[in-house]
């Protein structure tokens, strides 16, 4: 009689493709994974305790480094709640600024998610296309509030800086360029044979248990649920832009496998050039900063405000006890909520496709462990 | 440099000291460990990117720890970390180099006073040679560190270690 037994497999927190500190400890038989289990808590930075100790605009830097590579959408989301708990609304021309700013840092997060992914999986050219163009979004970033990285530029009721001078045109002039790049990233990688072979019928999540597990954004979207907070419940002015919500169409294989939640983030970036162009148009002059005290004091109360970030569904949570500081901001951050289904996409597949589908779900290790 | 002391009409030949060969040797080609933490990491991949390209001073990332000769500490170091960071140092070959990247990694930074599982720099753990400020620093300051490191490096003597 033949004994087996199963082979337990560490990868992490040193590993070049799991985009962080994340730990997994594999369950193998022979090669095929029984059980996934991920290790957090090896990027804990206190979220949520500095809050308590921070008075409402000292908390925007520390809101910037949760999802680091999408900065000014977290300081959108996080400002926007506390302009819903102060119940203020904020000039035209900031709300137009604010979504600008929102859209290319998509197009950031995005190029970083597909540009990565190609790593992972084994083609190093397109990182190398993606993260030149990537430079000028965070060229764009300096000009106007003079960071690359972590911005702290969408304040509560307005802006830090205005807009430097001929930043409308230098942005039409990048996005023009950056048209024939999604177009050759899309004959490098997208349709590249191997890379189909690789993602295509791997890992596919199906809509029904993408609902249960709660996940948000792309990799909702590319299981073929067309939920976008932007349009089902809309922020800002996103109410007034033509955009379309794409959706995973199972080209290659199974509806909501790898290649339709990487696909869907390149179809993404093209739909955020759309919102950008047209709010180039509509810019409207003005002031950048609302009217606000200087110390800023919301009434005792709560709220639940939630944006469509890069990576899903975020939501801020806040407490008001009538002080300078919150009583509790709560986060939900959408990746730490998108990795909770990893182990499901993973069972039954081989140690390789680990990678590509951890890849595909894009998490920010910033964001799960906070 | 110091490296071709003496240069002879003859191919082939070169004189020099066995210190200025090793120096220029190790400086030349520092294998980078593919090691990113939090948001320096995003940082350090620009700066190994198209843009300013690590390349060009012989920065290739390894991800083994037993092939690479410097760890650049890019980000927050937590507690939980602090252990893996130690045992990944000790598993890198001599001679070996740190870059601290960052606020984080120099004293904790932005963490500093409230962050209670947040280590208040990585040099509790282990030697740091070059410390680069920022939060996150600019591609240009980590090249900047890298050269530092460098010029570190070539003043080193095979019976005296350089401070």
């Amino acid at each position: 009689m033949l004994k087996t037994e199963q082979m337990v497999l560490n990868m992490g927190p040193q590993h070049p493709s799991t985009h962080g500190v994340l730990r997994l400890e594999l369950e193998l038989e022979g090669e095929v994974i029984i059980n996934v289990k991920p290790h957090l808590g090896y990027l804990h930075r206190c979220f949520e305790k500095h809050c308590e100790a921070m008075t409402y605009p000292q908390i925007i830097p520390y809101v910037d480094r949760l999802d680091y590579l999408a900065s000014m959408n977290n300081e959108m989301g996080y400002a926007i709640a506390v302009e819903r708990l102060l119940d203020i609304k904020v000039p035209e021309r900031v709300e137009y600024i604010r979504i600008i700013m929102a859209e290319l840092q998509r197009i950031a997060s995005h190029m970083v998610a597909v540009g990565t992914y190609g790593i992972d999986i084994g083609a190093f050219t397109p990182f190398l296309y993606l993260f030149r163009d990537r430079e000028r979004i965070l060229t764009l970033f300096e000009k106007t509030c003079g960071a690359r990285l972590l911005y702290n530029y969408i304040w509560v009721g307005g802006l830090s800086h205005d807009l430097p001078i001929n930043f409308v045109n230098e942005t039409r002039d990048f996005l023009k360029d950056f048209k024939k790049t999604v177009i050759e990233v899309n004959n490098l990688l997208s349709y590249n044979k191997i890379f189909i072979e690789r993602t295509a019928n791997v890992g596919v999540l199906p809509v029904d248990s993408a609902i249960n597990y709660g996940i948000t954004g792309p990799n909702l979207r590319a299981s073929g649920l067309k939920w976008d907070i932007r349009r089902n419940d809309p922020y800002s002015i996103y109410d007034r832009f033509d955009f379309e919500i794409p959706v995973g169409e199972g080209k290659h294989g199974q509806v909501g496998d790898c290649w339709d939640r990487y696909f869907l983030r390149v179809q993404e970036m093209v739909q955020s050039i759309r919102i950008i162009e047209q709010a180039l148009d509509q810019l409207p002059e003005g002031e950048i900063t609302s009217a606000l005290p200087k110390r800023i004091k919301p009434v005792e109360g709560q709220i639940y405000s939630r944006v469509e970030n890069p990576k899903g569904e975020l939501g801020f949570f806040i407490v008001s006890k009538g002080q300078l500081q919150p009583f509790r901001v709560k986060v939900r951050p959408p990746s730490f909520i998108n990795l909770s289904v990893l182990g499901e996409l993973c069972k039954g597949h081989l140690i390789a496709d680990v990678v590509a589908i951890l890849g595909s779900i894009d998490i920010v290790l910033g964001e799960v462990d906070r | 440099m110091g490296l071709l002391d003496t240069e002879f009409s003859d191919d082939n030949i070169v004189i020099t000291k066995v210190d200025d060969l090793l120096n220029w040797a190790r400086l030349s080609s520092l294998w980078q460990m593919s090691f990113g933490l939090a948001c320096c990491a995003i940082e350090m991949m620009a700066t190994s990117a198209s843009h300013y390209d690590f390349d060009r001073f012989g920065v290739i990332p390894r991800p083994s720890p037993r092939q690479a000769d410097i760890i650049i500490i890019s980000g927050t170091v937590t507690l939980k970390m602090a252990t893996r960071i130690k045992r990944l140092y000790e598993q890198m070959p001599d001679p070996k180099y740190i870059i601290s990247m960052g606020s984080c990694s120099n004293s904790g930074g932005p963490y500093w006073e409230h962050g209670y599982h947040v280590l208040k720099g990585v040099d509790r753990v282990i030697p740091v040679d070059v410390y680069v400020p920022g939060c996150p620093p600019r591609p240009e300051a980590l090249l900047e560190g890298l050269l530092t490191l460098q010029e570190k490096i070539r003043n080193e003597s095979l019976v005296k270690k350089a401070v």
